[in-house]
This record gives structure tokens, C-alpha cells and sequence, in this order.
């Protein structure tokens, strides 16, 4: 469903609440969405970005939840402790980051919740936006079952060897093979991570594995062109990428 | 960009906070998203103390050419101050 497409007799609502689930023997915090209406949703794992599990990603994740998705969005930074988002991330900046393994362990028990959960339909999305795009793929290539990926200007695809850490060992254009879900990228053509050279990198490694892709190139955006609340928001391109990903999501998703 | 550039040092002395002033035991110097500064990076100093909790944090966001000048500016108070421990 299009942005600002629902009748206004429509049953609509939704509930949101934080949570925890378990997974790697710890229980994570997660925000959760859940659409009223009585029919059973699709499901989507929400992954933050490096600023953290923030109240944008609580708005990201209920604009989902009125489109009509069951939507985890995990507290990745949930083992640095609990403090306000920005005073999290700082803590997991100074760590060197959350482990790759960490995230992907902790989105793939996310998805598994949503499976267990009476009210989802079984089909099961993963998105997110800079690094959360970065971790979506790496999760969606690393763990099979989802039914949909939206990489959403993740920078770090694409790594040289010195810019590979403890934290993220392997960069994620290597599993590209392993993918085996459709993927949605939006990209912005004045980033500078990743850049558009790096985006043509990676649609050549999906096109060579023979990878169901769709590639979406703004000009006059950066980074971040979704950000509302930053001077990274560019209207008219977030607005058109909203309506790619509500297609990608009803075209996979909603079958 | 997410750019990723973090780096860390252990430090001594103490900071001030809301609650407070506090011993500081880690500097956190790196250059990305910025929370506050309303630009799209910026320097991000954490100065920190985690024994005591996530929010025993001093934090500043700088822009590029004030953390030259800063460094510039801590660099010469240093060297005057080492001037005069050796002139004592």
C-alpha cells in the first residue's frame, strides 16, 4: 500500500511496545510493531543504523506497522548496556563497533520470532539503512529464509583489506553468492560510503551470480536521504524511495 | 557515510556530567554520523568512564576545523606547561 493510500473507513491501528526476545543466551530488547485488522501480517526484522536504536527507528518501524507489517526491530547495542541511544552508541563506537556475528546472530532469532508468532504470515523481510543496510544483506546471505532484503545505503559492502576489523572480519560482497533472497538497494549518487563505483561493484557481483536485484540511483542525495531529522533528508527522494520499498515489500512479502 | 573512524586511549582525570564531576578513564576520539551538531559528521570526543554506567559521558561534536584548532591550541598549553615544570 502507497504512503497516504489507506480509505478512511479502513480498521486501522497498530501496537507498539518495547519488548525482549532471546538469542546467544541473553535476552534482547526490541521495539515492536504489530498492525490490528484481524488478517495475519507479514513479517519484518528492522536492523538500526550506527547512531543507534534510536526513536527514529521506533518511527521507521510504526510507519512499517500502518502498511500493515509485523515489525521487530532489535536493540542491537542491547549488551553495552542501557543508557539514552546516543550514550549507547558511543559505548559501542568506543568498542570498535557491535560484532558482525553479533548482528546477524541476533537478527536471525528476530526473524525466527516473527515465525512463531500467530500473527504473522510466514513471509519474513529484513531491512535497514547505513549500517543497518550493511547488516541486512550480511544477514540475508548468511542466514536462508528471507523472503525479501532492502539495503537501504549501506556503506561497507564493499571493504578493502584495511578497512576490514575484529568487529566486521569479512566483507559482506563476499556471501553475495550465498544470497538468497530479492534485494531492493537505494542508493544516494553523492555518498562517499558507499560510493557510486562501490554500487556498480556490487550490482556486478550480484548480476555475475545471477542475483534477483533492483538498484535505485538519486540524483541530488547523499546519505541518509531519509533522515528527517538531519540536513541529509531529501523529500522528494525519500518519498520515491518509500513507495520502492512499500512495492518490494507487497510484491514478496504479501503473496 | 558511516565512516567508522574510532579511536581510543585510557586517560586520567575527571569530567563533568549532569550528575556531576567524575573520574574520566577513556578518550574516544571519531569522525562520523553526528547526533546533535546538526551536520552530517562530525568529530565526536567521548571522554568516559564505564566502570561507572553508559551515561558517565562528557561528549562534544566538532567540526573539522575546530579540532585542528584544538589540537593546535592543547599542544602549545602542553608545551607551556612542561616549560614550566622543568623551569620549577
Amino acid at each position: 500500500m502507497s504512503w497516504n493510500s489507506f480509505k478512511t473507513d479502513d480498521h486501522l491501528g497498530i501496537s507498539a511496545e518495547i519488548t525482549t526476545y532471546p538469542s546467544g543466551g541473553d535476552r534482547i530488547h526490541a521495539y515492536v510493531v504489530r498492525p490490528h485488522g484481524g488478517v495475519r501480517a507479514p513479517g519484518v526484522v528492522l536492523v538500526h543504523h550506527m547512531p543507534g536504536w534510536d526513536e527514529f527507528y521506533q518511527e521507521f518501524a510504526e510507519r512499517l506497522g500502518r502498511h500493515g507489517y509485523l515489525v521487530i526491530c532489535p536493540d542491537l547495542y542491547c549488551r553495552f548496556g542501557h543508557g539514552t541511544p546516543d550514550d549507547v552508541a558511543a559505548k559501542a563506537r568506543s568498542a570498535g563497533g557491535v560484532h558482525d556475528d553479533s548482528v546477524v546472530s541476533d537478527c536471525a532469532q528476530a526473524a525466527q520470532w516473527l515465525r512463531d508468532d500467530t500473527g504473522c504470515n510466514g513471509r519474513i523481510g529484513i531491512i535497514g539503512s547505513c549500517s543497518g543496510g550493511r547488516h541486512a544483506l550480511l544477514t540475508a546471505s548468511r542466514v536462508h529464509g528471507f523472503d525479501a532484503v532492502v539495503d537501504l545505503w549501506g556503506g561497507g559492502v564493499i571493504m578493502p583489506d584495511d578497512q576490514l576489523t575484529p568487529a566486521r572480519p569479512v566483507a559482506p560482497i563476499e556471501y553475495t553468492a550465498d544470497l538468497d533472497a530479492p534485494l531492493l538497494g537505494l542508493f544516494g549518487n553523492d555518498d562517499q560510503s558507499p560510493t557510486p563505483a562501490q554500487v556498480d561493484e556490487h550490482q556486478a557481483e550480484l548480476e555475475k551470480h545471477g542475483k534477483a536485484f533492483r538498484f535505485h540511483r538519486y540524483d541530488g542525495a547523499g546519505h541518509g536521504f531519509f533522515y528527517y531529522h538531519t540536513p541529509m533528508y531529501r523529500q522528494a527522494q525519500a518519498m520515491d524511495g518509500w513507495e520502492k520499498v512499500f512495492a518490494f515489500f507487497e510484491e514478496h512479502l504479501e503473496r | 557515510m558511516c565512516t567508522m573512524i574510532a579511536v581510543s586511549a585510557p586517560v586520567k582525570g575527571t569530567g563533568k556530567g549532569p550528575g556531576g564531576w567524575f573520574p574520566i578513564t577513556q578518550a574516544t576520539i571519531g569522525y562520523d554520523h553526528a547526533t546533535h551538531s546538526g551536520t552530517e559528521h562530525a568529530l565526536l570526543l567521548d571522554f568516559t568512564n564505564y566502570e561507572l554506567g553508559v551515561d558517565a559521558r562528557v561528549a562534544l561534536e566538532l567540526d573539522l576545523r575546530s579540532g585542528r584548532s584544538l589540537v593546535s591550541q592543547l599542544q602549545s598549553a602542553i608545551e607551556a606547561a612542561e616549560a614550566l615544570s622543568r623551569d620549577a
